[in-house]
């Protein structure tokens, strides 16, 4: 049986409220913190529990406090990256709106360990209610006593604001949150210097993901050495996955990590198949920006060993056969996929969040939307694949932020494992359309009946 | 001091400065190129990723090379670091594929743009282009607006380098444009179309590399090279009143400032200098200005034209059999 360590008083009714929260146990890791440890051992904790960061990248968050610049007389600052924006994952927004405490508890626990006394929630725009939800929960943790001056008798202060954003995807990158908070144009900026030295209004400054925050309750409540005995290897804890494509129950899943794909995947407890008993043609694991992986290399690595949900496992075999965990937004296609058509609908959104600040990521994601377009419209040649390739290629590695990378890599997947059906594409482009539009059809009207 | 090797070329650079300044102290032969860094204007650089160099060695004490090439005008060296950058086929190849990005869009209208000859994007894809286009895609368009009495912007050239935005920021008392909207829809653009009208906002042309800010005082006079550059100064007290005059016969079509080596301002220079002093009489004249034998500006400009010796008949004869 998987052990729930974040939503496991998901289904208690009004959990939501202050009162039902703090029933369950809420706020214990607060009261904790405060009351027994000191800054350092809450930090010695995430060490020992290790606990990787959520937001996609999967740095170690003991480590990250670590470098913080802890300078005299300057503040510091939390920063939660709440801008959840890449396609395929929503399991910030999940935990935000069903659990709102775990997050200010997380907050507050982990700022006592950082020495933060103020600290952000940058929210994406567009989840305007949430935003509203956790205003709630904010001022109901000031009436009681954890948010605001001497939190319950203990001399530490804390105040915790919530920013929206503008409706920019690169704001989620997180020297371009920073610039968003300050009311700059959201750009990332050039690193080094790195948050921890210079970070929010030119101070030591921790971002982190949602649900790395939240997971440092559990972690002050248990131990970190509790939290370190689930999982497999370096991958420890437990990690939502945001479910979804053709599969019978999408959703937000808290898994185990190490759970093999294929249970994932099959098991009625999570994603119960492939939506009408169709076959699994591929599977994008981390959401959009990682690698797609063809169904025989998502549910065993090259060498014939079980996938299994954790970052080394679907890392393994590189980018050649592998891909990456990511922030865990599970996208899978039936065999009816069209991976042109999708790879199409990512590359767009990737042209238009771009930033714009470096050529590479500007013009080049621009350049592969066209090419794709140009694809699908039915006037692609053979050159297109290969020019696809070459543009993609001169993105990667190149670009001042990641999103460059994350715009490349789904186009070389797709090419890498999937050439075929771009040539099918370019020799029928007819055929192909309606194969595609059926497909769509058809899929509308199960949904509908 | 830090002991950095470039291209092979071993340099000795105080702790904390730029690769690509490590590189254009050895000199042109392995400088990267440039087209958004500007040394006298902080925090620029970065954006354009044409500097981008190969760091096989990352220092002495932690050899390991960096994974990824990096921006040179925005990295510091370490003590050991060992660098290539023209010899390397990697650099050579993104730089060939950021030349091409940075033309995607261009309307490659040199021949009615007043930068054409002194335009870096001519010479970086002189240098590092293809010969040939590889896309027929409809290029991204804007208006051509005017910002002001002096200044002209054609957004279609724009290669987004955020220079004039930091000399807006840095050396004007106040900025009123920046950019706006997102990736390729990105475009410099004033504040509610706004006049940019300061003393020192002639210098936003100045540092634009490429066509998209130009004098419109010195609009479609002449190209380039038919004008011939004089430095000239005079007392100014806004600034070093140190320019270079563009003359064409007895007229100075346009005042500009000093370009080094790497095509830089030595001094920024007012607008009074730049818009309201165009007769000899305003200035000082030190001499013709010295120009890059390769710059086709330099063109029919050569201090000294020295008559080659004509053969004779008896030259002819006198040579062996
Ligand atoms: C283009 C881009 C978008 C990103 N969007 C998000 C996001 O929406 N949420 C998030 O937590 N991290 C996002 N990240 C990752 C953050 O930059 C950062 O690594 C993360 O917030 C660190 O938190 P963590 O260590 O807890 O994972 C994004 C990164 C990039 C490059
Ligand atoms: S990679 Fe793209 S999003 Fe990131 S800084 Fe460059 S242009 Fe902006
Ligand atoms: S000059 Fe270094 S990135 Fe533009």
């Amino acid at each position: 049986m998987q052990r729930k360590l974040l939503l496991e008083h998901i289904d208690v009714e009004g959990i939501q409220s202050f009162d039902v929260y703090r029933s369950k146990g809420g706020y214990s890791s607060v009261e904790k913190a405060l009351k027994a440890m000191s800054p350092d051992d809450v930090l010695e904790e995430v060490k020992k529990s290790g606990l990787r960061g959520r937001g996609g990248a999967g740095f170690p968050t003991g480590m990250k406090w670590g470098f913080l610049a802890r300078p005299e007389g300057v503040p510091r600052y939390l920063v939660c990256n709440a801008d959840e924006s890449e396609p395929g994952t929503f399991k910030d927004r999940y935990l935000m709106e069903h659990i709102p405490h775990l997050l200010i508890e997380g907050m507050i626990t982990s700022s006592y360990a950082l020495g933060a006394n103020t600290s952000y929630i940058y929210v994406r725009g567009e989840f305007f209610y949430v935003i509203r939800i956790l205003e709630k929960a904010i001022a109901e943790a000031y009436q009681n006593g954890w948010l605001g001056k001497n939190i319950q008798g203990s001399g530490f202060d804390h105040d915790i604001y919530v920013h929206p954003g503008a409706g920019a995807y690169i704001c989620g990158e997180e020297t371009a949150l920073l610039e968003s908070l300050e009311g700059k144009r959201g750009n990332p900026r050039i690193k080094p210097p790195f948050p921890a030295v210079k970070g929010l209004y030119g101070c030591p400054t921790v971002v982190n993901n949602v649900e790395t925050i939240a997971a440092v309750v559990p972690i002050v409540n248990n131990g970190g050495e509790a939290y370190a005995e689930i999982g497999v290897g370096r991958s420890t804890g437990t990690k939502l996955i945001s479910a979804s494509g053709h599969i019978n129950k999408p959703g937000v899943y808290e898994i185990e990590l190490g759970l093999p794909v294929e249970e994932f995947i099959y098991s009625d407890a999570f994603c119960g198949g492939v939506l009408n008993g169709k076959e699994l043609k591929a599977v994008v694991a981390g959401g959009s920006s990682v690698p797609i992986l063809p169904a025989n290399l998502i549910l065993k690595t090259e060498a014939g060993e079980p996938r299994l949900m954790s970052y080394e496992s679907l890392a393994d075999g590189g980018f050649a056969t592998g891909s990456m965990l990511g922030s865990g937004g599970f996208i899978v296609m039936d065999e009816s996929a069209s991976i042109v058509h999708n790879l199409y609908t990512f590359t767009r959104f990737y042209h238009h969040e771009s930033c714009g600040q470096c050529s590479p990521c500007r013009e080049g994601t621009s350049w592969m939307e066209k090419i794709l377009h140009k694809i699908l419209a039915g006037h692609g040649t053979m050159e297109d694949i290969d020019l696809l390739w070459d543009v993609q290629s001169k993105i990667e590695g190149n670009t001042i932020c990641p999103l460059g990378d994350a715009a490349a890599w789904p186009v070389a997947s797709a090419i890498r494992h999937f050439r075929h059906e771009f040539e099918a594409y370019i020799k029928h482009p007819v055929k192909q359309t309606e194969i595609n539009y059926y497909n769509y059809c058809h899929n509308l009207e199960t949904a509908v009946s | 001091m830090f002991k950095v090797t470039i291209d092979g070329i071993e340099v000795e650079v105080p702790e904390g400065t730029t690769i690509l300044n490590a590189a254009r102290k050895i000199g042109p032969e392995v400088a990267p190129p440039t087209m958004c860094y500007y040394s006298s204007l902080e925090t620029s650089g970065g954006y354009c990723r044409t500097c981008l160099v190969e760091v096989t060695k990352g220092s002495d004490k932690d050899p390991r090379p960096m994974p990824k090439l990096v921006a040179s005008c925005r990295t510091t060296v370490m003590d050991g670091m060992v660098v290539t950058n023209e010899l390397s086929p990697k650099v050579k190849e993104a730089r060939a594929g950021v030349t091409e990005f940075l033309l995607f869009n261009h309307p490659l209208d040199c021949p009615v743009c007043d930068q054409a000859g002194e335009c870096h994007l001519q010479d970086l894809s002189y240098e590092h282009g293809k010969y040939k286009t590889r896309t027929d895609f409809e290029r991204r368009t804007f208006e051509k607006i005017d910002i002001g009495e002096t200044i002209s912007l054609h957004m279609n050239r724009c290669i987004l380098c955020y220079r004039c935005v930091k000399v807006a920021e840095q050396i004007t008392d106040g900025r009123v444009h920046g950019v706006i909207n997102r990736g390729d829809h990105s475009e410099i653009s004033t504040y509610i179309k706004e006049a940019i009208d300061n003393d020192f906002s002639g210098n936003m042309i100045d540092v634009c590399p490429v066509g998209a800010l130009t004098d419109r005082t010195f609009r479609f006079k002449s190209r380039v090279w038919f004008t011939k550059p004089v430095d000239a100064h005079r007392d100014c007290e806004k600034c070093s009143g140190k320019v270079v005059l563009w003359y064409k016969g007895d007229d100075v079509l346009r005042v500009t400032g000093r370009k080094d080596t790497w095509g830089e301002v030595e001094e920024f220079i007012c607008n009074t200098c730049r818009f309201d002093k165009k007769k000899t009489s305003d200035w000082t004249l030190e001499g013709v200005r010295e120009i890059s034998r390769h710059s086709v500006i330099s063109a029919n400009k050569y201090k000294k034209l020295v008559k080659p010796k004509e053969f004779t008949l008896n030259d002819i004869k006198a040579l062996p059999e």
